[in-house]
C-alpha cells in the first residue's frame, strides 16, 4: 500500500513530521510503520510540546525515589514504606463515552501503580463538566460518576476523594482526570527498563481486540461535529479482569522472576515494547502470530495500535517462565511469550514467518519530534471594579445562593457512588480537606487531595499555577499531615496557539516556582493538550494531586466541629481581595480581574506552624480558607457538624463581602479549647503570623452577630438540594 | 473458633473480613473458590466483593462453583454460614436464603454509611447485642434491594427471621431510611434454623473506631459467644 498524503494526514501527522520518518529509516515506511510512528510521536506518548517546560520542575527531594518517567512516581514514607502515585487524564474518551471513557480512565492510573509492584489503596478523581444548562451536562455526569464508580468499586479499591465542577468552558470537552495511589515495599519497586539479551517478552491479561485503535491519537487532537465518530476509538474496561491480572501480578512479584513490566495504556502493545527497550537500550523482537487475539483475522496494524484494556508486558528472567505462568493459569489469564529481547536496537514484528516491521527504537523514543513553540506572556489583569458601585446584597442571600449552587452544593449525590471504605482502612472520607488512608497493619497514613482552580489560572496562569500548589499543601496540613510530594495532570487547550502555550508554560512557571519553594516536588504526572472544539480552547486546568503523611492515624484532624464553646481561630491575613471568587462570579456574573495573590513565603510558614499546632494536640479541627472565602469555610464546618457558630462582625474592614467572600490565600480556620488557646496565640504570634479570633462554637445557628442568624438544618437542606433537584 | 473465607475472582472484601476476624481471635483459612474440600469450620464467610464481575447477575457464577456445594453441604448440617454483602446475593442464588436482591430503587451504586435496628438477637449472629440496639453500619452496592413473596415475607417476620431493618438514627423504621428499597427495610435475613445469615450492609467496615467506627464487632463477639 503507497502511503499517500492524505494517509499522513489521517494518522495525524504533520508533513514535516513525515519527512523526519523516512529520513530516520532511510526509506518510506509501510502502513503499520506508520501506525507505530504515528502512535509513539502523538502529543498524548511524546511530550512533543510539553517536555521542554516539563524539565524545568523540581523533581528531586529527600523523600523522591522515582520522579517522573516511570509509570508513576514513587516516594519514601520511612521504614520500608513506598507510596507511588500518579493521575492521569481521560478527557477525550470520556467526552464521547462517558461511562467507559471514565472506567477505563480509572483501569489505566491503577495499572500504572500496580505495574510498580503497589498495591492501590486510594483512588481519587477531578472531574469538569460543561455549564448544567448544557444539553449534555446531566448525561455526562451520570456517565463519568458511575463509570468511575463501576471501576472502582468492582475491583475494591476505595474512592476517597475528589472534586467536581461545572463551567461553560468545558461544554464540549469535559475533564475526567483519574489519580490512583499506592503503597508498596522499598525494596520490592519494579521499573520499565529492560535489561539483558534474549529474555522473553511475555504477554498477560485479556485477549487482544479492536478496541481503542488510535485512542492516543484521537487524544492528539481537537475535536470538532465529528467527534461522535470517534467512539470506535474508545476502549472497553473491565475491572474484573483487571482485578485478576493485579492479583496476579502482585503474587509474581512477590518472588525476582521479573526484569521489567509495563502496562499496556495509550498505544498498546506499541508503547509497551518500545518503552522497554528504549530504556534497556535494547532491541525487541515480537511474533505478532503469539498475540492472543480476541477476534479472528486481526492484522499487525490493530494488534499494534489496539488500546484493549487490562494487558501487561513482561521482560521475565530465563527459566522463570513455567512458575510465573502458572500464577496468571491460576487467575485464569492468558499468558504467552510473545517476542525477546535482542541486541539490534530495532523494533521488529514478524508475521506468518515474515519481518512486516522494523523501526529502530531510538526513531520512536528519543528521536521523536520536540517543539519549542511560541507562546506568549498572560499580563495581570488590572483591578477595575468598586464594590461600591454594584448592586446591594444581602449577605444572608448572597451565603444562601452560593451554598446551593452547582459547584458549592454538598457532594455526597457523587461520593455516594463510590466505595470508599473497602479495603477499610479509610480514615477519612471525601468532603474533608484530605482524605486519609491508614498504611495497612500500621500506625501511619497517608493523607491525599486533588485541587484545580481554573478560573484563578485563566486570569493569571503563573500565579494560578502556584496557587494550586499551596491549595494542595494547606488542603494536606488542614487534616495534620506533613506534605510530601505532588502529581500533575496539566489540561490544557491547542498548544499550536500561541495564547494556549503560554498559559501552559507560566502555569508550569508557577507550579515549579511554589513547589521548589515548599520543598514539594513533582513525582510523576500526564500532559493533556488539545482540549477544545473547533478552535474553542478550555481554561488551562491544571490538576494537582498531594500527598503527605501523619506518623500516627490517631492525630488526624478533619473540619468537623468537636464542640460548643470552643473558640475558632483564623490564622493569615484578610485583605478582601473579590476579583475572581465564586462570589463575584455567582452573584454578580462578573470574571474578570487578577487572582488573588499568592505570598509563598507566608504559605510556607503559615502551613508549618499550623501543623506543629496539630502535632501538638492543641487544635479540635482545621479547615483551609480557599474558594468561596471565610464565610464559606466557616459554614462548611458547621455543615460538616451539625453544630453552628457565632461569629463576630469584623472591626476593621468596612466592606462585609469583601470581608467574608474575599479569597485571600495562605488563611486556615482553627478550632480551639478555650483552655489552649492563649497558648495557641502565643506560638503563633512568635511565628509573627497574623491571626484573630472570629468566632464561637453554639447549638444550632449559624450566625454573625447583628447581620444573619439561620438554623444549621436550613442552611444544611439549602446545601443539599442541588444534585437532588438537577 | 474456626472460620473459612471463601475466595472467587473478584471478591474484594474477603481480606477485610479475615482482618475483622483475625482481630477477634477467629483461627481463620482462606478458602479458593477451585478446592473442593472445606477446612473444618465452625463458621464459613462467603465474603462481598464482585465475584465473577458480577456478570450473568450478581453471585449467579459462584453459586455454581465446586466450594459452593461443600458450602451447601455444612450449612445443611447447622455449620454458621455469613454472606455479607455479595456473599448474601450468592446464598440467595444458591437457594440457602430464600428470596432475591434487585437494583436499588435508585439504580444507582450506594455507598454510605446507615443505620440499621436489631430486631432479633436471640440468635447466634446477634447475641451481644442489645434488643432494638441501633446500629451504624456501611454500605456499597447495586443489587440490595430485598425482595420475595409475600407468603415469604409473612413467614420471615412472623418467625422472626429478620435480624436487622433499615431505620434512622433513633431506630424509626421509615421509607425514607430505605437506602436500597427492601420490602419491609430488610438488611438482612435468616433461614429457617437461623444458622445462615445474609446480609447487605458490611460490620467487617466496623470494627475500628478510628477508621469507621466498631458497631460490628459484637456480630463477631456474638459468634464466639
Amino acid at each position: 500500500m503507497k502511503i499517500t498524503n492524505a494517509i499522513v494526514e489521517k494518522h495525524g501527522l504533520k508533513p514535516d513530521e513525515y519527512s523526519k520518518i523516512k529520513e530516520l529509516l532511510e526509506r518510506e515506511p509501510n502502513l503499520l510503520e506508520l501506525g507505530i510512528f504515528s502512535a509513539m510521536w502523538n502529543e498524548h506518548c511524546s511530550y512533543k510540546s510539553s517536555r521542554l517546560h516539563l524539565k524545568n520542575l523540581p523533581t528531586k527531594g529527600k523523600q523522591v525515589i522515582q520522579g517522573p518517567g516511570e509509570n508513576a512516581g514513587v516516594i519514601d514514607i520511612g521504614d520500608d514504606d513506598a507510596i507511588i502515585f500518579k493521575i492521569e487524564s481521560h478527557n477525550h474518551p470520556s467526552f464521547i463515552e462517558p461511562y467507559q471513557g471514565a472506567a477505563t480512565g480509572v483501569g489505566g492510573i491503577l495499572r500504572d501503580v500496580f505495574t510498580m509492584g503497589a498495591r492501590p489503596i486510594a483512588l481519587l478523581n477531578s472531574i469538569h463538566f460543561g455549564s448544567p444548562k448544557h444539553p449534555k451536562t446531566k448525561s455526562l455526569l451520570n456517565g463519568v460518576v458511575s463509570g468511575i464508580g463501576g471501576y472502582g468499586n468492582c475491583i475494591g479499591i476505595p474512592t476517597v476523594a475528589g472534586e467536581t465542577k461545572f463551567d461553560s468552558t468545558y461544554n464540549e470537552n469535559i475533564l475526567v482526570n483519574a489519580m490512583a495511589v499506592g503503597h508498596a515495599k522499598k525494596d520490592k519497586i519494579f521499573y520499565s527498563k529492560a535489561k539483558g539479551l534474549n529474555k522473553s517478552v511475555v504477554y498477560v491479561g485479556s485477549k487482544t481486540g479492536r478496541d481503542g485503535i488510535h485512542g492516543a491519537s484521537m487524544a492528539s487532537a481537537e475535536f470538532d461535529e465529528n467527534s461522535e465518530d470517534k467512539k470506535p476509538t474508545v476502549q472497553v474496561g473491565d475491572p474484573f479482569t483487571e482485578k485478576l491480572l493485579m492479583e496476579a501480578c502482585l503474587e509474581l512479584m512477590k518472588d525476582k522472576s521479573i526484569i521489567s513490566i509495563q502496562d499496556m495504556g495509550a498505544a498498546g502493545l506499541t508503547s509497551s515494547s518500545v518503552e522497554m527497550a528504549s530504556k534497556g537500550e535494547l532491541g525487541i523482537e515480537l511474533n505478532l502470530d503469539k498475540v492472543p487475539c480476541r477476534e479472528e483475522g486481526m492484522t499487525p496494524y490493530e494488534m499494534m495500535l489496539s488500546e484493549s484494556q487490562e494487558r501487561m508486558l513482561i521482560v521475565l528472567e530465563n527459566n522463570k517462565e513455567k512458575e510465573a505462568k502458572k500464577i496468571f493459569e491460576r487467575w485464569d489469564l492468558d499468558f504467552v511469550i510473545i517476542g525477546k529481547t535482542t541486541n539490534t536496537n530495532n523494533l521488529t514484528l514478524k508475521f506468518k514467518n515474515e519481518i512486516v516491521g522494523e523501526i529502530p527504537i531510538d526513531a520512536l523514543a528519543s528521536k521523536a519530534p520536540l517543539y519549542d513553540r511560541k507562546w506568549i506572556k498572560t499580563k495581570l489583569p488590572t483591578k477595575k471594579i468598586n464594590i461600591k458601585d454594584l448592586k446591594k446584597i444581602k449577605l444572608e442571600d448572597a451565603l444562601i445562593k452560593i451554598l446551593s449552587s452547582p459547584n458549592e452544593s454538598n457532594k455526597s449525590w457523587v461520593s455516594e457512588q463510590f466505595d470508599q471504605l473497602v479495603m477499610t482502612d479509610t480514615a477519612q472520607r471525601s468532603g474533608s480537606d484530605a482524605a486519609i488512608i491508614r498504611i495497612h497493619k500500621k500506625e501511619k497514613a497517608i493523607a491525599v487531595t486533588v485541587d484545580s482552580s481554573a478560573n484563578y489560572c485563566k486570569a493569571h496562569p503563573l500565579t494560578g499555577g502556584k496557587q494550586i500548589v499551596c491549595e494542595s499543601w494547606r488542603n494536606l496540613i488542614s487534616v495534620g499531615a506533613k506534605p510530601i510530594a505532588i502529581t500533575n495532570c496539566l489540561n490544557f487547550g491547542n498548544p499550536e496557539n500561541s495564547k494556549v502555550m503560554g498559559e501552559f508554560a507560566e502555569c508550569l512557571i508557577g507550579l515549579k516556582e511554589a513547589c521548589e519553594f515548599l520543598n514539594f516536588p513533582v513525582v510523576s504526572g500526564n500532559v493533556s493538550f488539545y482540549n477544545g472544539t473547533n478552535k474553542k480552547n478550555i481554561d488551562p486546568t491544571p490538576v494537582v494531586g498531594g500527598v503527605g503523611l501523619i506518623q500516627n492515624t490517631k492525630n488526624k484532624i478533619n473540619h468537623i466541629l468537636k464542640k460548643e464553646g470552643n473558640i475558632i481561630l483564623q490564622v493569615g491575613k484578610t485583605f478582601g481581595h473579590l476579583y475572581q471568587s465564586v462570589f463575584f462570579k455567582e452573584i454578580y456574573s462578573i470574571t474578570e480581574g487578577p487572582p488573588p495573590e499568592v505570598n509563598l513565603s507566608n504559605e510556607k510558614n503559615n502551613g508549618e506552624t499550623v501543623l506543629k499546632l496539630i502535632n501538638g494536640n492543641l487544635i479540635a479541627s482545621a479547615h483551609d480558607i480557599s474558594a468561596g472565602g471565610s464565610i464559606l469555610a466557616l459554614a462548611e464546618m458547621c455543615l460538616s457538624s451539625r453544630y453552628g457558630l457565632k461569629i463576630e462582625k469584623p472591626t476593621k474592614l468596612s466592606n462585609l463581602m469583601e470581608h467574608y467572600f474575599g479569597e485571600d490565600q495562605g488563611r486556615y480556620l482553627l478550632e480551639i479549647e478555650p483552655k489552649n488557646l492563649e497558648k495557641v496565640i502565643k506560638i503563633i504570634d512568635a511565628n509573627n503570623i497574623f491571626n484573630e479570633t472570629v468566632a464561637t462554637v453554639q447549638k444550632d445557628y449559624f450566625e454573625i452577630i447583628g447581620e444573619l442568624k439561620i438554623h444549621i438544618n436550613e442552611l444544611y437542606k439549602v446545601n443539599n438540594k442541588w444534585y437532588n433537584n438537577y | 473458633m474456626n472460620s473459612s473465607v471463601i475466595v472467587f475472582p473478584g471478591s474484594n472484601c474477603d481480606r477485610d473480613i479475615a482482618v475483622a476476624l483475625e482481630k477477634l481471635e477467629f483461627k481463620n483459612t482462606m478458602v479458593w473458590h477451585k478446592d473442593i474440600t472445606l477446612p473444618k469450620s465452625d463458621l464459613i464467610v462467603v465474603p462481598g466483593g464482585f465475584s465473577y464481575g458480577d456478570h450473568l447477575r450478581s453471585g449467579a457464577i459462584a453459586a455454581k462453583s465446586n466450594i459452593l456445594n461443600e458450602v451447601i453441604k455444612s450449612a445443611n448440617d447447622g455449620c454458621l454460614v455469613l454472606g455479607i454483602c455479595n456473599g448474601f446475593q450468592i446464598l440467595t442464588e444458591t437457594g440457602l436464603l430464600k428470596g432475591v436482591l434487585l437494583r436499588n430503587k435508585n439504580l444507582k451504586f450506594l455507598g454510605k454509611d446507615i443505620y440499621v435496628k436489631t430486631i432479633n438477637n436471640n440468635n447466634k449472629f446477634c447475641n451481644k447485642y442489645k434488643q432494638d440496639q441501633v446500629l451504624k453500619f456501611n454500605i456499597a452496592h447495586n443489587e440490595g434491594n430485598y425482595f420475595t413473596s409475600l407468603d415469604h415475607l409473612k413467614e420471615l417476620e412472623d418467625k422472626n427471621l429478620i435480624p436487622f431493618k433499615y431505620c434512622d438514627e433513633k431506630g424509626n423504621i421509615k421509607d425514607e431510611n430505605n437506602p436500597n428499597g427492601s420490602l419491609n427495610n430488610i438488611a438482612g435475613i435468616f433461614n429457617d434454623k437461623k444458622n445462615i445469615l445474609g446480609m447487605m450492609p458490611h460490620p467487617e467496615r466496623m470494627v475500628d473506631q478510628m477508621i469507621s467506627g466498631d458497631d460490628g464487632i459484637n456480630l463477631f463477639k456474638s459468634l464466639l459467644n
